[in-house]
């Protein structure tokens, strides 16, 4: 291992944890009632609706049909195994026949 | 005591590496990738595999890998900032673990917040936006995560050119699919809708604009504030019941509060 390629994960691996632990120190320095707080409960869903709406907004028409089938079956079965057995699955068909 | 101390328990633990199994195979996809790449960009097997477990952050490490150089002198500022820019969103999904870890007050949180992954603080936030989710689920969906994410970018270093493309299996759609199930679980009723549109909406606007992943970060501020404005009148009594609890280990909602809660807004 070249030294300055250790020092470069190493040099990712602080600024990456760095970022996992000042997120719950930032946290406790924020109020814990008002709008602070109430943006934070919001904030899981938002972060996870950002994450994925690119993947789903740029994908074709099986991306789509396997984006509809996944929000389907977990509203249906309320279980995230299936949900992402069936989304998956659906992503692999609609690929085969609607591409 | 540490019953009286600690809502989180050994079961709590086991049912997050339990649960956590099908994201685990979703992170296993994605290693087999990332591995396969760190071998054709030039990082050795030991560079790997120590990048991965110390890292452990996908997202960042495929961004670092065309900066990867193996014949001459790697760019440490680029590498640095790419990871920071990327890794931002952690700051985020960290902040809003809080409450449990409030909740709990477990030995060494910043160390336990190594383990925080986009799989099973997703997997934490669900549970959490039902007004239950504990640490020990986190660590323990966290430990499964990052075993798989370890061993199948070692696999992939080693093995990567005998796998083949995931696409063909759709693998490559698993993380959206884990990721939309989850999101699709945490519908408590229409007060979402414009929320979740906005960060959807300003996500694919900064990803336009702006370089790299910090149309993560733009979506999830945007949403949240909107999702706080549109909030506001639950609050008041949302409030007034945390106030009430008193101290911060008991300040969550209960579960039949939360409950009573989503009620009431389907009902609406």
């Amino acid at each position: 291992m070249r030294t300055e390629a250790v020092l470069a994960i190493l040099a990712m691996a602080g600024v990456t944890w760095s970022l996992r632990a000042g997120g719950l120190a930032l946290a406790r320095r924020l109020r814990q009632q008002g709008a602070a707080a109430r943006a934070l409960r919001q904030m899981p869903a938002c972060v996870m609706a950002a994450l994925v709406a690119p993947a789903v907004a740029q994908g074709g028409p099986a991306e789509a049909l396997a984006a509809a089938a996944t929000i389907a079956a977990m509203a249906v079965t309320r279980s995230l195994p299936v949900a992402m057995a069936i989304g998956v699955a659906a992503v692999v068909a609609g690929r085969q026949w609607l591409a | 005591m540490a019953a009286l101390s600690s809502t989180s328990s050994p079961s709590d633990f086991h049912d997050g590496m339990r649960r956590s199994l099908p994201l685990a195979l979703s992170v296993a996809a994605f290693g087999l990738v990332w591995g396969t790449l760190a071998g054709q960009a030039g990082l050795s097997p030991a560079e790997s595999v120590l990048m991965s477990a110390l890292v452990f952050a996908g997202a960042a490490q495929f961004v670092v890998l065309p900066l990867w150089n193996a014949a001459a002198a790697l760019p440490l500022f680029a590498i640095v900032a790419a990871t920071l820019a990327v890794n931002l969103r952690f700051v985020l999904m960290s902040a809003t673990m809080l409450p449990l870890f409030q909740r709990e007050r477990p030995r060494w949180p910043w160390a336990k917040a190594f383990l925080i992954s986009d799989e099973n603080w997703a997997l934490a936030s669900a549970d959490l936006a039902r007004g239950r989710g504990s640490v020990g689920l986190l660590l323990g969906s966290g430990v499964v995560i990052y075993a798989s994410w370890v061993a199948s970018c070692a696999l992939g270093r080693f093995a990567g050119a005998l796998i083949g493309e995931p696409a063909r299996w759709g693998l490559d759609f698993a993380f959206t699919a884990s990721f939309l199930a989850l999101l699709a679980g945490m519908w408590t009723g229409r007060g979402n809708a414009l929320p979740w549109a906005t960060a959807a909406g300003a996500a694919l606007l900064a990803q336009a604009l702006l370089p790299g992943a910090w149309y993560i970060v733009v979506g999830g501020v945007c949403g949240s504030l909107v999702g706080a404005w549109t909030s506001a009148d639950d609050e008041p009594e949302a409030r007034a019941g945390r106030a009430a609890a008193g101290p911060p280990e008991e300040r969550s909602v209960p579960p039949s509060a939360d409950m009573s809660q989503r009620d009431r807004r389907t009902a609406r």
